[in-house]
């Protein structure tokens, strides 16, 4: 599988209108494709013999031989080229014989810039398939764009592995582990190595939203659906469109958000807050969830249905406590990215600071480690990195109390980082690499109380 | 990276409500090697509104913008608060001369006010800074990045704008670094 390069793809933009095409072809170009234009029927047919045209942007009325015309000439001898009608004048009557005639989408101008480059990107899919044949492809030898995992441990190879077998099918995926564990690297990965990967990734946390908002924020609305929704808002599902949907977190959504999403999954269509219309969900779902979710359908807290339509091929990460031997190339990874992004040379890890790294619990995971990291590269001034630069949590639970329990050890961590960070809810969550909605349950789960 | 470049931030028609300029001008300067000037006094671009359509034309602000440069101007970025256009597309967020000096966007419809949500003036400074950043990228050349997490995304609807980093991947810092 090659990485896909926009100017593979030649845009021709066929209009009399030289704002129009001076617009579009400077709104394409930024996007990267090849780009050539036409002002009218004839140089069209002069830019085909000279350049191999894959899409053609045609507006219907023109001087001389109108787009429709033209259309019909273009057919004559050539079947594949993709063309999208954009046309200020809009009729039915045009527009079914456009496309009876042969074009692959049609538009009103002014078009939505969100309706463009989804049509573009429908068609780009479509060349996508005819040029590499992924269709018939059922495996893949190498992942791409993976650089953000790191990992040469045995677990993370078998996390690997899983990823490269289920990415190209298009099944749904559950992701199971702790917080700060990557989930949703590993969801980019499956969606970046699959025949998605053009369209966009949403990722929903639906632990971050309070219930009311979730449902416009993954229905979106019409205008006027409601006081003040001036303007039609697209949702998670319409974005996820031609892509995939990642719902981090699925173990907290209520019971009625766990009935929309069934409903969604089952008819693959829904519709907009306040709309009549229906809606296609073509997207691919991919869910993460740090909770037994089997446990919680014993307890009836998530719906057995939808249990198992999410619950189809599962990848488990593994805590960073049973894959330390990432630790070293982990740590030297963020030290590289965050001096990077500050723009310092990076300091060096001294070999003190390594086993401090080394021996602690990471409760928090890879999200802990990297925040430890952030920190020190920050406050370092020599160059060498020692235990005295790295988060003093770090350096005193280096050794997991004996006997205790996983949950005794959480909410040890968490009351300690919330001292840490003078109970600043927004920034104990950010450290220990949860949300404010989880660390606010915690808060609650253990009783932790803000000293007076 | 090597010089380090001017950038002129100049508020076109007037100044946009609710956005700290003192602010974006922080967080550009803290992902991109460059140095902000703030002009203070708003660029009059009456002559680019579109009557029948109550918008402004893109290309011709970003042509009223480039009177205002100076010899020395290595960048301008325009801000301002009315709803931009391009003919063929109903409105856009913002616009710039890929590897060149002009880049303008629009706060219009970065207010959380226009979708008919709570405002938010966290979401609207975190999408001007991710604009500004964006439509400067395409003045040092970069376009729309496709392959990772980045503020180089291409964003036609808020939520996308959301959704991205307020940061250049690797490889568009990578290219950033050759130019910069
Ligand atoms: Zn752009
Ligand atoms: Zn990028």
């Amino acid at each position: 599988m090659t990485a896909f390069d926009p100017s593979d793809i030649t845009i021709m933009i066929v209009d009399d209108e030289p704002s129009v095409r001076q617009s579009l072809a400077a709104w394409f170009e930024d996007d990267g494709y090849s780009i050539v234009t036409a002002q009218n029927a004839a140089e069209a047919l002069q830019c085909m013999q000279e350049h191999s045209v894959d899409i053609i942007l045609l507006d219907i009325k023109m001087p001389g031989m109108d787009g429709l015309a033209l259309q019909d000439r273009i057919r004559e001898f050539n079947q594949q080229v993709i063309i999208i009608i954009i046309t200020a004048f809009a009729t039915v009557d045009t527009a079914v014989r456009a496309l009876k005639a042969g074009a692959f989408d049609y538009t009103t101008k002014p078009v939505d810039p969100d309706e463009l480059s989804h049509l573009v990107l429908n068609a780009v899919d479509k060349i996508r398939l005819q040029r590499e044949n992924l269709a018939l492809r059922e495996s893949i030898d190498h992942l791409q764009f993976v650089d953000d995992i790191i990992g040469e441990s045995g677990p993370m190879q078998q996390v690997l592995e899983l990823v490269k077998t289920v990415a190209p099918t298009d099944s749904t995926v559950l992701i199971l582990g702790e917080s700060g564990t990557g989930k949703e690297l590993i969801a980019r990965a499956i969606h970046m190595n699959s025949r998605r990967r053009y369209f966009p990734i949403i990722p929903v946390n639906c632990g971050a939203l309070p219930e009311s908002l979730l449902e416009s924020e993954l229905f979106g609305h019409e205008k006027g659906a409601f006081t003040g929704a001036q303007y039609r808002r697209k949702g998670k599902f319409e974005m996820a469109q031609g892509g995939s949907l990642f719902l981090d977190e699925i173990g907290t959504l209520s019971l009625k958000s766990q009935i929309d999403l069934l409903r969604v999954l089952e008819d693959r269509e829904f519709h907009r807050l306040g709309g009549e219309r229906t809606v296609k969900a073509d997207f691919r779902l991919i869910c993460a969830t740090n909770v037994d979710l089997e446990k919680e359908v014993k307890s009836a807290v998530f719906r057995e249905d939808l249990y198992y339509r999410v619950n189809v091929f599962t990848i488990t990460l593994p805590p960073l406590r049973e894959r330390r031997a990432d630790i070293p190339l982990l740590a030297s990874h963020f030290v590289e990215r965050h001096a990077r992004s500050m723009n310092r040379p990076a300091p060096e890890l001294s070999s003190e600071a390594m086993d401090v790294l080394l021996t602690h619990d990471w409760p928090g995971n890879v999200r802990e480690l990297e925040n430890a990291i952030e920190r020190a590269v920050v406050i370092n001034k020599t160059g060498i990195i020692t235990p005295d630069d790295l988060p003093v949590q770090v350096g005193r639970n280096s050794v997991p109390p004996r006997g205790s329990s996983l949950s005794e050890m959480e909410e040890e961590h968490i009351s300690h980082m919330l001292e840490e960070n003078n109970w600043n809810i927004s920034r104990t969550a950010e450290k220990l690499g949860i949300d404010r909605v989880t660390l606010y349950n915690k808060i609650e789960k253990y009783g932790l109380k803000r000293p007076e | 990276m090597s010089g380090v470049r001017e950038v002129t931030v100049i508020p076109l028609g007037t100044h946009p409500r609710d956005v700290s300029l003192e602010e974006l001008r922080s967080g550009i300067e803290q992902i991109l090697p460059v140095r902000i000037t703030i002009r203070p006094r708003p660029v009059d671009i009456d002559s680019a509104l579109d009557a029948s359509r109550k918008q402004y034309h893109s290309t011709s602000v970003l042509a009223l913008l480039l009177q205002q440069a100076e010899p020395h101007t290595e960048r301008l970025l325009g801000i301002t608060p009315y709803d931009l256009f391009v003919p063929v597309l109903t409105f856009v967020f913002g616009q710039a001369q890929l590897n060149n000096l002009a880049a303008v966007f629009s706060t219009f419809r970065l207010h959380n006010e226009f979708y008919g949500i709570p405002r938010s003036g966290e979401q609207l400074a975190a999408r001007c800074l991710k604009e500004a950043l964006h439509e400067l990228g395409h003045t040092f050349g970069l376009r729309h990045c496709i392959d990772h997490p980045c503020v180089m995304n291409s964003s036609t609807y808020v939520e996308d704008i959301d959704l991205k980093p307020a940061d250049f991947c690797l490889p568009c810092r990578e290219h950033l670094e050759i130019v910069l």
